[in-house]
């Protein structure tokens, strides 16, 4: 008598829905996923005890004050005007340096733009000064 | 005389192999995607039109100034007389050396806190540390 063998029992993972995971997966991460790039403007500190001696008709002098009020160069203008009126400096003047003065309680916000004003009139030399005590 | 029909071409699309393109993505992904591992004190970035774009992530050394002035210096928070020695550690590191410093200050703090920054950075003596981003949101 012959004895039939026991029929193997079939021990295969299912893999049709592997590819809808994976999907599953993907898409999660595609979603929480931040590109996010930190921006703003740059700016390099001189080293410390670098000094250089520049002639003072080369100098505008830039002073904000606490309220966020512009000077320069002993004329008041407004924050928004400081990139047309250094552009126009800058084209009398190519060698022009920018010395940005702050009071001890302006407002970050203020000096930021300025300092983005400068960039937009295209200014290479800036110099901060450091606030008085 | 029977033709025998032209044998129909299948016009499928092979997606036997659709799993391990989605799982290449997958793995890209998960490699790629950074988390934030600090979501950070609340700040108000400032606002500018001409930023630029940070060069890489990561030899950055993040500093963190709020409204009232507490400073946090890569989640940490530290005193402007320790910013020097910690800046100076980081840009001796052989494998990671600092190449920047990115500022990120609320908008309303004062010039004070930041030009004691400056000052702590200009002492530290390392050129990584002088170079500065001050982080914005684009206008």
């Amino acid at each position: 008598m012959l004895v039939e063998k026991k029929k193997k029992r079939e021990s295969d993972i299912p893999m049709a829905s592997l590819a809808d995971i994976a999907f599953l997966l993907l898409i999660f991460f595609l979603v929480t996923t931040t590109i996010d790039v930190d921006r703003g403007i740059g700016l390099t500190l001189p080293a410390k005890g670098e000094e250089t001696e520049v002639r003072t008709k080369n100098i505008a002098n830039l002073l904000i004050n606490a309220e966020g009020q512009v000077l320069l160069d002993n004329e008041v203008i407004n924050l928004g005007d400081i990139a047309r009126v250094v552009r126009e400096k800058l084209m009398q003047n190519p060698n022009l340096i920018v010395s940005v003065k702050t009071d001890r309680k302006t407002k970050y916000d203020a000096y930021v733009q300025a300092l983005d004003q400068l960039k937009i009139a295209n200014l290479k030399r800036i110099s901060i000064a450091e606030p008085d005590k | 005389m029977k033709f025998e029909g032209k044998q129909k071409v299948e016009p499928g699309i092979p997606l036997s192999s659709l799993p391990d393109i989605v799982f290449l993505l997958l793995i890209f992904f998960m490699v790629s995607s950074v988390f934030k591992e600090f979501s950070g004190i609340p700040v108000v970035l400032p606002s500018a039109q001409k930023i630029e774009k940070l060069k890489g992530k990561r030899d950055v050394a993040y500093m963190w100034v709020s409204r009232k002035g507490d400073i946090f210096l890569d989640d940490r928070p530290v005193s402007t007389g320790q910013v020097s020695s910690i800046m100076l550690g980081k840009a001796r590191d052989p494998q990671h050396p600092l190449k920047l410093v990115s500022l990120r200050i609320d908008k309303g703090a004062e010039m004070d806190v930041v030009s004691r920054v400056h000052e702590a950075l200009r002492e530290s003596d390392a050129p990584g540390a002088l170079n500065l981003n001050y982080s914005a949101k684009l206008e």
